[in-house]
């Protein structure tokens, strides 16, 4: 396996822990119940409960809050609603968050007026959960009702351009050639539409805080389920006009985000406020049902066109979607721009649009934007191969692009014709007969083999870190960053180990705290990259004042050896060109009588480098399927997940993150759905019960490859980060091997058996 | 041109709210002495009043198993049981089964096998797999998938659980095929070799 870091002073030697597949440093707190999660914390002092009422209701006003009735009943301390809760900030850019899209974010408790269903509409705050609980249930409100409409198809004519504005989001590329004529002309061509309706994240823990009022002025530490500690922290400090002293916010683990915490929850204000008004230590958590009355996958209609000549060139490629959002923000993903980057066209059309219906603005949820153009666009793909008479591989392999032809530039590297080989090798692609409801098992279902390709940006943010080596040789490395479970824990504690050559057991890296160093919220696959060259930087600050004391010791080996040109290996720096020039860092530290030595590292983009790239991850999926014609069932029994992301850090966590991605297309795939009903404006299946997502039993075998690539442009450590990577490809392979068992082609998410029959 | 709606409250709001009440639960070998209002779940009994916060709340409405405790030797959602109705009983949680420094063989296979990526599901999925191997039925890769699919896992880490599982209940005797990890090598990639 090959180990670049990219700038010096490393050398590759088998104490190296870069690239291995190391257990998580976590691991042991998880699986003993002592990883504490935001509803966990214990608190100075007594503790009080606040429950959330919701509104019953999509749109309308509250007329009368009856918060008498419950007040009455002993220990019941609080019910807050807009009529007694006072108006913190004035101008609503206040309740902007770092990730927030266009328009005006939701002030809860804030006004009467109700724009979605389950708005949150009060709080019950009592002595104990149970009695908040039953406090709640008891309080009654009355509601001015008025018309809504949550019916997407009824407004696709008011349709508008997706505005600018949002991090991460990128517009549609810009049209080339004649797409009309081009696809007039064309011999070969498939048009169709696509549809998914709304997903929700739905992490195991659900969005809670606890907030520990400590006595001394305004000051709390508040506990929070979220993707980035630092985000909440000036959300709600700019609400409530606190310090970053007075607000500190942490988030040691966070049970699962997917981006539904990417964004501060309404949890966090209530919560805060209640403490607040209360000065007294609360806690708010979310139920299960909550979980669906804020963001989600947005539903979705899109409208793809392709054609190819007779050699299976494609000649015309246009990509157009129409998403939800809310009345009161304008959501954007990136939806169509990822077939432009994967396929070259001479003619092209893209476009994607918004239309507003009276739900919550949609969240950023995994592989946002991309897992719902790549269903489409992958599955139109396949259909255009079996148009062009070409094998579906053969076909994509034909139109692989060598550079991003929406920008016209360079990758910085691109190893997905690598992966088609790999995957398709290790699936046995060879032995597949094209012709679709050819193919069957020794029970008689029908067997289908399906492929995709997916692709993700790589992308760097800027990060922070702090690492101090204490007189006994242990080195601390902190950063306010987050694990939702990537692994961030176990992979930044390689990093600063690989970086001054000391033993995984002599380090110890801290996150999700605001009294750390500034790290973005974990999201968009970036974590890895920009969180790990920070602190790899503040690591070799520590090497240089290492270095530096090293070299004022009598007779130093060390003496006149630049940091460059030195290496730290087994807890000792060494001359590059003479290894037995060496001091023990114990020695070091011994010699120079300091107590500690730290220093600030920190890493962002370097545009200046990366602008005349483009800067992607991509993967090749391989399905199989087994259907049953008679009940409409189908059963995905392999998976070959082959990913090139650069350099992995941790095969074992990152193969981890891939499998979870295959599981999540999957479940896009083939259960995912959240059903709005139109009549009451509301997510009907707002429950695990209804809301259907994979169980172990409906997972079998997957395969996941590396194909690794050396990439010192798109990172200064090699790393494009495998978060999303892994979700694409999967909904699409599965609807192509479907397409392959029984030669119907569904475009309409999920892939339930009545869709078959 | 507005509808009135109230919201209607499940039942009518009353100042005489039952007493706490002194309920002795028996955990993990230690009994604990609480006040809790008798309709006070055995999950919340263990996260709100006993500070074992190791078992985990992802639904509360027994659709997920990540509140998942053993009753003596039985595993249960706790989110379902009455704390109450468990006096007297044995109850082991994830506590009860290895600590931090000295894991059970199930905590140490699942951190090996990288069983988890959030972790918040996985002391709900290990005393179900300890409950799993307590009642001796499951032998199969696909009977442990059939037989551990009460429990949810969000970030998806089933294949890693069923090695897991499979590893402690066959003394690692048993390989499972569930798929593999391949790292093809870097080879030149870089931007200058771009046709
Ligand atoms: S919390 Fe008990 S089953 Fe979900
Ligand atoms: S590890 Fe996150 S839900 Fe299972």
């Amino acid at each position: 396996m090959s180990q670049t870091i990219a700038t010096p002073p490393t050398v590759r030697l088998d104490s190296d822990v870069i690239g291995k597949p190391i257990n998580r440093t976590d691991g042991p707190a998880k699986v003993s119940g002592a990883a504490k999660y935001a509803a966990e914390f214990g608190v100075t002092g007594p503790l009080w409960y606040g429950y959330i009422v919701s509104s019953p209701v999509a749109k309308g006003k509250i007329t009368k809050i009856h918060a008498d009735e419950v007040l009455a009943i002993p220990g019941v301390q609080q019910v807050f609603s807009h009529e007694n809760v006072s108006s913190f900030a004035w101008f609503d850019r206040a309740y902007k968050d770092d990730v927030a899209p266009g328009g005006s974010p939701f002030r809860p408790l804030h006004e009467p007026e109700i724009m979605f269903n389950q708005q949150p509409v009060a709080l019950v705050v009592a002595e104990t959960f149970e009695l908040a609980r039953y406090a709640a249930s008891v309080l009654r409100i009355e509601y001015d009702v008025e018309k809504h409409n949550t019916d997407l198809d009824s407004v696709i004519g008011e349709a508008f351009d997706a505005p600018k504005g949002k991090t991460g989001f990128v517009p549609p590329p810009k049209p080339k050639g004649d797409m009309n004529k081009a696809f007039a002309e064309a011999p070969h061509k498939v048009a169709g539409e696509y549809i998914h309706r709304a997903q929700h994240h739905n992490p195991m823990e659900m969005f809670a805080t606890t907030v520990d009022w400590l006595g001394d002025g305004k000051k709390m530490k508040i506990y929070d389920k979220t993707q980035g500690a630092p985000n909440v922290q000036q959300y709600i400090a700019k609400i409530f006009g606190l310090s970053t002293d007075e607000a500190r916010v942490i988030s040691k683990f966070t049970g699962g985000g997917f981006g539904s915490g990417l964004r501060p929850q309404y949890q966090v204000f209530l919560a805060v406020m209640a403490a607040l008004e209360l000065e007294h230590s609360v806690r708010v958590v979310m139920t299960r049902t909550q979980m669906f009355s804020f963001g989600h996958r947005p539903h979705t209609l899109q409208k793809l066109r392709i054609a190819s000549d007779d050699q299976g060139h494609i000649q015309a490629l246009e990509h157009k979607a129409l998403a939800e959002t809310s009345q009161f923000e304008n959501a954007t993903e990136t939806v169509v721009n990822w077939t432009g980057i994967l396929y070259n066209s001479p003619n092209t059309n893209f476009d994607y649009q918004l239309s507003k219906i009276d739900v919550y603005t949609p969240l950023d949820m995994r592989a946002p934007g991309a897992a719902t153009g790549n269903f489409a666009s992958e599955s139109a793909i396949d259909e255009m191969s079996y148009k062009a008479g070409k094998d579906p591989l053969d076909f994509r392999l034909l139109n692989y692009t060598y550079s991003d032809p929406t920008e016209n530039k360079p990758f910085t590297s691109k190893r997905l014709d690598d992966c088609y080989h790999e995957g398709a090798a290790r699936f046995g692609w060879d032995q597949r007969n094209p012709e679709p409801r050819s193919m069957r098992d020794e029970k008689g279902m029908l067997v289908g083999w399906g492929v995709a390709a997916g692709c993700w940006d790589a992308s760097m943010q800027k990060a922070a870190a702090k690492a101090v080596l204490s007189a006994d040789g242990h080195l601390t490395v902190n950063s306010a960053t987050n694990d939702q479970g990537a692994g961030t824990y176990v992979i930044m504690t390689q990093m600063a180990a690989q970086t001054l050559g000391l033993p995984m057991q002599q380090v110890t890296f801290n996150l999700g705290d605001t009294n750390m160093p500034a790290a973005p919220v974990q999201g968009g696959s970036w974590t890895a990259n920009s969180v790990g060259a920070a602190v790899k930087d503040a690591c070799q600050e520590v090497g240089k004042k290492l270095l530096k004391l090293a070299q004022k010791m009598d007779d130093s080996p060390l003496a006149g050896v630049n940091f460059e040109d030195a290496q730290f290996v087994d807890g000792h720096i060494r001359a590059n060109e003479d290894i037995t020039r060496s001091v023990a860092i114990e020695d070091i530290l011994a010699a120079s009588g300091e107590d500690k030595i730290e220093a600030d590292g920190k890493a962002g983009p370097n545009p200046i480098n990366q602008l005349k790239y483009s800067m992607h991850s991509h993967n090749a999926v391989f399905v199989e399927v087994k259907v049953d014609e008679d009940l409409g069932t189908i059963h995905v029994t392999r998976v070959v997940n082959a990913v090139a992301a650069g350099r992995i850090m941790n095969p074992k966590t990152a193969r981890s993150q891939v499998l979870g991605g295959t599981v999540w297309g999957l479940s896009m795939a083939m259960m995912e759905e959240t059903y709005l009903n139109n009549e009451l404006g509301r997510y009907m299946n707002h429950n695990y019960a209804e809301y259907h997502i994979p169980v172990n039993a409906d997972i079998h075998k997957i395969d996941v490859i590396f194909v690794e690539e050396e990439d010192d442009i798109a990172s200064p450590i090699g790393v494009k980060g495998v978060g999303e990577i892994g979700m694409l490809g999967v909904a699409a392979a599965i609807a192509n091997a479907v397409y392959h068992a029984t030669g119907k082609r569904v475009r309409e998410l999920p892939l339930t058996s009545d869709k078959l029959l | 041109m507005s509808l009135q709606f109230i919201q209607e409250p499940l039942d009518k709001a009353t100042p005489h709210v039952v007493p706490a009440q002194a309920v002795t639960l028996n955990v993990n070998g230690e009994d604990h002495t609480i006040q809790i209002a008798p309709w006070t779940s055995l999950l919340d009994a263990l996260r709100e009043y006993m500070d074992l916060t190791g078992t985990k709340k992802g639904c509360d409405h027994g659709q997920c198993g990540a509140c998942t405790v053993l009753v003596d030797g039985k595993r249960i959602n706790s989110c379902l049981a009455l704390a109450t109705v468990y006096q007297g009983k044995k109850i082991q949680t994830i506590e009860g089964l290895g600590t931090e420094e000295n894991l059970s063989p199930l905590q140490q296979a699942f951190v090996d096998h990288d069983a988890f990526q959030c972790g918040y599901c996985t002391p709900g999925q290990i005393c179900s797999a300890q409950g799993l191997i307590n009642e001796g039925r499951c032998k199969t890769e696909d009977e442990v998938r059939e037989h551990m699919s009460g429990n949810l896992c969000r970030c998806g880490a089933y294949t890693n659980i069923l090695s897991a599982v499979m590893e402690v209940l066959h003394d690692g005797d048993v390989v499972v095929d569930n798929g593999v990890l391949i790292t093809v090598p870097v080879a030149s990639t870089k931007a200058s070799s771009v046709e």
